[in-house]
Parts: C-alpha cells; structure tokens; sequence
C-alpha cells in the first residue's frame, strides 16, 4: 500500500517536472508547430534554405516560403500556392506533406541543384512528387529558386460534347414476380494468373465488358487449398477500373497476404456486375507511353484531356504482359493533379525489379472521376 | 404458419372428438372438388353437431343440424391440397377426407425469360419457364398444352409447342441474326404473357481503319463498325488506338460516334498503328509520309 502511494507521487512529481522542463526548452518542432517559434535554421547554405522553404510548405505558411523565394518575381504567392496545392480540385489539394528527401546534385560558390522528394499524404495513399531546386547565393544566405509549372492555359473555344450517355430505370418494387428487371451487363475475365510474391500471392488478370452496356465492375477471388477448403476470400478494391464501358477491358489485382502459392490448390474468381448509368465522355489520350528498364523500372508516359470538362482524379492502371502475351503484372498510379482540357500530364507507374526483365508490352487505361459528375 | 396451427386443431380436435364418440350422424362427402367450386356434404342421423374442414390453410366450421344437406357457396374452399371434415357431436365425431384439386382452366401464366438482352446469333441462348395457375393461384399439374413463340422485328417467329409437367414447361430459343426487339409469347389456351428480348449486336468483324495526315497529325478512321451479320455496333462501344514507334506506344481507348470511331493523334514517320475493339483486332498500318 505504501509503496502504490511512493509510486504515484514519484508519477505526479516526474510529470510536473517534464512539463515545466517541455514549457521552459521546448524542442524547436514543438514550439514551432504551438506558433512559438521557428524551426527555420539559418539559409546559410544551399540545404538549408531548401530544406527551409519546405519546412514552410509543410506549415502551409505560404507568405513566408514565398517571400524568401529568389524568383519570386516571375509569378505571384497565388500561383506558387496552386502550383503547390493544385489549380484545380484534386487528390494534392487534400493532401498534407508527410516527409521529404533532399538531394544535392551540384553545388558551386554561388548556384546549386537540389532534388527534392515531397512525400505527399492523400486519401488513396501517399504521392510522390518530385522538383529539382536551383539555389542561388544572396549576400551570406541562399534562397531557393521555385520550378514554377504554371497554369495550362487553354484558348477560349467551344468543345461540343455529343457523347452517349446511358441512364437506367431500374424495375420498380411494386412489380410482380415474374416480371423482368434490367439484365446486368455480361462481363467475362478474359486472362487471370497468380503470382507468387515475397508478401502473399497476388491474383491479376483482366476483365472485359462483352456487353452493349456500361458496367460498374469488380472481382472477387477466393483461394482454395489442395483439399478444396477456402484459405482466404479477397476483392480487387481500387486495383481496377470499376466502369466499364461496352466492350472496354480493365485489369485487376487481387493480394492476398502472407499467403504462400504453394498452399493454393485452385482459384475461385468471382466477377460482379451492375448495371449503372454513365457517360462516355471524357475521353483521355495516353501519349508517349514507354517501358523503361531496370533500375528503376517504370512505364511513363502522358494524359491529355481531350473533353472540355476538369478531370479532377485520374488513375491510370498499367497492365504488363510477357512475350507469350501473358498478363504478369498489373500497376497503377493515382495522378494528383487535376487534367486540365489539353493539358498533358505526366505519369510514372513503377514496376517491381525483379518483373521488369519478364515484360515485353504493356496496355495502359485510365479511369477518371469529376468532382460533381462521374 | 396459418396452415400449421389449423392441422394442429384439427388433429385436436379428431383426437378430443373420437374418444368421445359413441354414436350419431354420418357424413357424405365428395372425396375431390374443384378449388372455389360449391359443394355439399349430406349428414344423417338427428340432433345438433359442429363440422369442421380443416386444410392447407383453411379451416371452415359450421353448426349443422344432422339429417340435413349442408352447402358450401363457391369460393368456401379455394386452397389445392387435402382436408379433413370433421363432424363433433355431443359425444360422438367421425372423420372424413377430401381432396380439393386446381381448377383445370388456367388464369395466370408466370413466364420467366432469360436473359432480357443478348447478342444475335446465339443458339439456346433464350430460355422461358412457365408456371400455370388457377384463379386462386394454385399450381394447375394437370399436364395442359402450351406453346411459346419468339417473334423478331422482322416478322420471323420460332415456335416451340410442348405439354406442362406438374405445372411447369420450359423453352429454349435461338437469337436471331439482327438486332431488335423481340417478344417472346407464352400461350396457354386463351392466356399468354410476353416478355421482351433485345437482342444486341455482337463483337466487331472485319474492324478496319484508314489514316490520313491533318496537318501535323494523323486522322485515324474507322469504318462502319460492324458484327459478323452486318449489325451496328452501337455508340459508345469503346475501340482502341494503338501507335507504337520506336518502344514508344500511344493509346486511345475511344467510344463509337455515329457507327464510326475517329482520333487524332502525333504523326511519327515509320509508326505502327493498330485498332481494337474488347478482344477483337483490327487492321495495323505502317505510316509513311
């Protein structure tokens, strides 16, 4: 008993003393982010005033972080912010800056390169963005030039939009037994194979609407062991495009984890279908789409918008393929930019090293989603 | 449930009834009627009973006067299946049994077609089920002759006569070669139901396009996009571009307009250009200037 009293008073003194020693000597990050001081260090040289103007961007203080900008006159604090955040809704615009990678690449007296990584926080995962910062000696600090991508600016027109659009009218509850409802559209998975991996088997393959319909999709698989029994019963989630207009084919990739190929006996796949209303606009270009090798392994290539219409989300699913012909693996990018009316946007799907020898094509779709439409 | 506590007091009441008869009126009663049709069941004997009927569903009571024909006014029974008639005197009951079967004229055709939308050319790809009823919603299975007919837009019918088994038949028909609507008919006697068909073009055949230069680009061009028996493909079917030049590869995943697809993309000396629509190739062209 008296040691339970020792014990808590020994609690309520070492807090009080941790409290007064945090109030007195706080960490700078901790008096930073309370608005009591700064985490800048002196931009004394070219890594510091980078990492400075990033600390800025993370603390979303944009007069400042501008204000110290070399270049800042070649544009206003408005199209740094935007060009930071987005012009328009999209993924960035939700985001929040996790964590950051700097590079030095060159470095004189009086100019240097810095890669920075922004490691960006968003709601369908974390986005890597990535700008290359030329820093220049003012007097005895740096400062940071920004890359400024301005706004795409598209000329005034008119772009007449007459494609199809598909609405439903499903069958009533009032109807009687026997009477029919809407068919769902026929969807058919045209190539499907696991794959054994260092975390689980993963399913991937493609799905095609045979249909004369549009079709939101998506798929199930259920492994089964040698004896018939199941293991686990996993869906494609966001690994697909789930709207699928008539005769449009999609990849999916299913992961089971910590599950190993050897156990799996059999596959059971499961597509499902509904029948939705959708528009066949907008469409998208995929331009300059290109294999790069490994190291870094990756299919690049280009989005343009050619609607008249903002794009908020775009994501594009890549779908490799072996010299057979064979799907081996299936990739996907989240763009957090929004596609401006023809305005390219460039996109990066990376691709495991150790697949990257097998793949000799690949297919690329995009799906895209409108904030206030589809 | 209704029908389970009906049994239940029936049975009760045979049971309670029986031990406790010892003589009394006699029942005549028709040992099959026609669901909804009137009857009467003839009791002898004189006094004061209670007759009970006591079915799938259904439990009738009556007080009677033994020695007399009591009446039971068309629509008493309507439930297929078998009864019990019950007669409970003071100290006596007796028991006696009664089918009541479907009415033999059908008044409700339940048709199930599948699927609602296909694509042309399908052998057996239309399947009908008909269910046969009576007024009162009893499954007729009394074998009946039934007939179904699948008439396309262009006039051409299928027929497909066949006889109910336990009150059910089913059919299966072929797609047409052109797209339409269909009805598809079910006919029992003066009864039919129908049901709609679209019948749907099927995949592209033959897809092929043409290029041209528009300035600094190329115009691709589909032709009419069509199946293998001459049928639109409709709008907003999805046909891919594909250009591919040096490891470098282009696509556009473009929808039908007006029965043709058309795309503009960057013209590259030597490039290699292919069309697709689902799992059906087209042509490829090498561009030259």
């Amino acid at each position: 008993m008296k040691k339970g009293h020792l014990l808590a008073v020994l609690l309520g003194v070492s807090t009080v003393a941790l409290i007064l020693i945090g109030t007195e000597w706080p960490v700078p990050s901790a008096a930073a982010y309370a608005g009591g001081g700064s985490l800048l260090r002196s931009s004394s040289t070219p890594e510091a005033a980078a990492a400075n103007l990033v600390d800025q961007i993370r603390m979303q203080s944009w007069n400042k972080a501008y204000i110290g900008l070399a270049n800042k006159a070649q544009f206003t604090e408005q199209e740094f912010v935007h060009d930071i955040t987005g012009y328009d809704p999209s993924l960035r615009t939700y985001a929040t800056l996790e964590s950051v990678e700097l590079a030095p690449l060159h470095e004189s007296a009086d100019d240097a390169e810095i890669r920075v990584k922004l490691h960006w926080s968003t709601v369908v995962g974390t986005n890597v963005s990535t700008r290359d910062l030329h820093v220049v000696r003012n007097g005895d600090h740096w400062e940071v030039e920004w890359p400024i991508i301005k706004k795409a600016v598209v000329p005034p027109q008119v772009i007449a939009v007459n494609y199809l659009r598909w609405d439903v009218i499903y069958r009533g509850s009032g109807d009687d037994w026997g009477i029919q409802d809407v068919e769902a559209p026929h969807v058919r998975i045209v190539d499907m194979h696991p794959v054994d991996r260092a975390e689980g088997v993963v399913i991937v393959g493609e799905l095609l609407n045979e249909d004369v319909v549009p079709a939101y999709v998506s798929v199930a698989a259920t492994l089964l062991s040698k004896n018939q029994s199941p293991i686990a019963t996993e869906g494609s989630f966001d690994k697909i495009s789930h709207l699928l207009l008539p005769k449009q084919v999609t990849p999916f990739l299913i992961e089971f984890p910590r599950v190993s190929l050897s156990e799996v006996g059999s596959v059971r796949m499961v597509p499902t279908s509904s029948l939705v209303a959708a528009s066949a606009d907008p469409v998208i270009e995929i331009e300059g789409q290109q294999l790069n090798p490994a190291p870094g392994a990756s299919l690049t290539g280009e989005l343009i918008n050619q609607s008249g219409q903002v794009v908020n989300v775009a994501h594009v699913l890549g779908t490799f393929y072996d010299k057979g012909g064979q799907v081996v693996w299936v990739a996907d990018e989240y763009i957090d930019r929004a596609l401006l009316p023809q305005a390219p946007v460039p996109f990066e799907i990376h691709i495991p090293q150790d697949l990257a020898s097998k793949i000799s094509s690949q297919r690329t779709v995009v799906a895209t989603y409108s904030f206030g439409g589809s | 449930m209704r029908a389970r506590w009906a049994l239940l007091l029936g049975g009760l009441v045979i049971t309670v009834s029986q031990s406790a008869f010892a003589a009394g009126g006699r029942m005549s009663v028709p040992k099959t009627i026609e669901a909804g049709n009137s009857f009467s069941i003839q009791i002898s004997g004189s006094g004061n009973a209670t007759l009970f009927i006591v079915g799938t569903g259904q439990v009738i009571k009556r007080d009677v006067q033994l020695g007399q024909t009591v009446y039971f006014a068309a629509g008493s029974l309507y439930n297929a299946g078998h009864y019990l008639a019950v007669l409970e005197g003071d100290s006596s009951a007796e028991t006696e049994s009664l089918d009541v079967v479907s009415a033999t004229k059908p008044s409700i055709l339940s048709f199930l077609a599948k699927p609602s939308r296909l694509p042309v050319s399908l052998h057996g790809g239309i399947t009908g089920a008909v269910y046969v009823f009576d007024a009162y919603h009893n499954l007729i299975s009394e074998p009946m002759p039934l007939s179904f007919e699948l008439a396309s837009p262009t006039g051409t019918v299928q027929k497909h006569v066949t006889v109910t088994r336990y009150g059910a038949a089913w059919a299966e028909m072929d797609s047409t070669a052109q797209q339409g609507i269909d009805q598809f008919l079910a006919r029992a006697g003066e009864l039919s139901s129908t049901r709609i068909i679209a019948q749907v073009p099927g995949d592209p055949c033959g897809l092929k396009m043409s290029a041209q230069q528009s300035g600094q680009q190329i115009q691709l061009v589909t032709d009419a996009v069509r199946d293998c028996n001459g049928n639109a493909v409709p709008d907003g079917t999805i046909v891919t571009f594909t250009q591919t030049f040096e490891g470098s590869q282009s696509t556009i995943d473009e929808p039908l307009k007006h029965g043709i697809a058309q795309v503009t993309i960057s013209a590259h000396n030597g490039a290699l250009l292919s069309v697709a629509s689902g799992v059906v190739m087209g042509n490829q062209i090498r561009w030259e200037k």
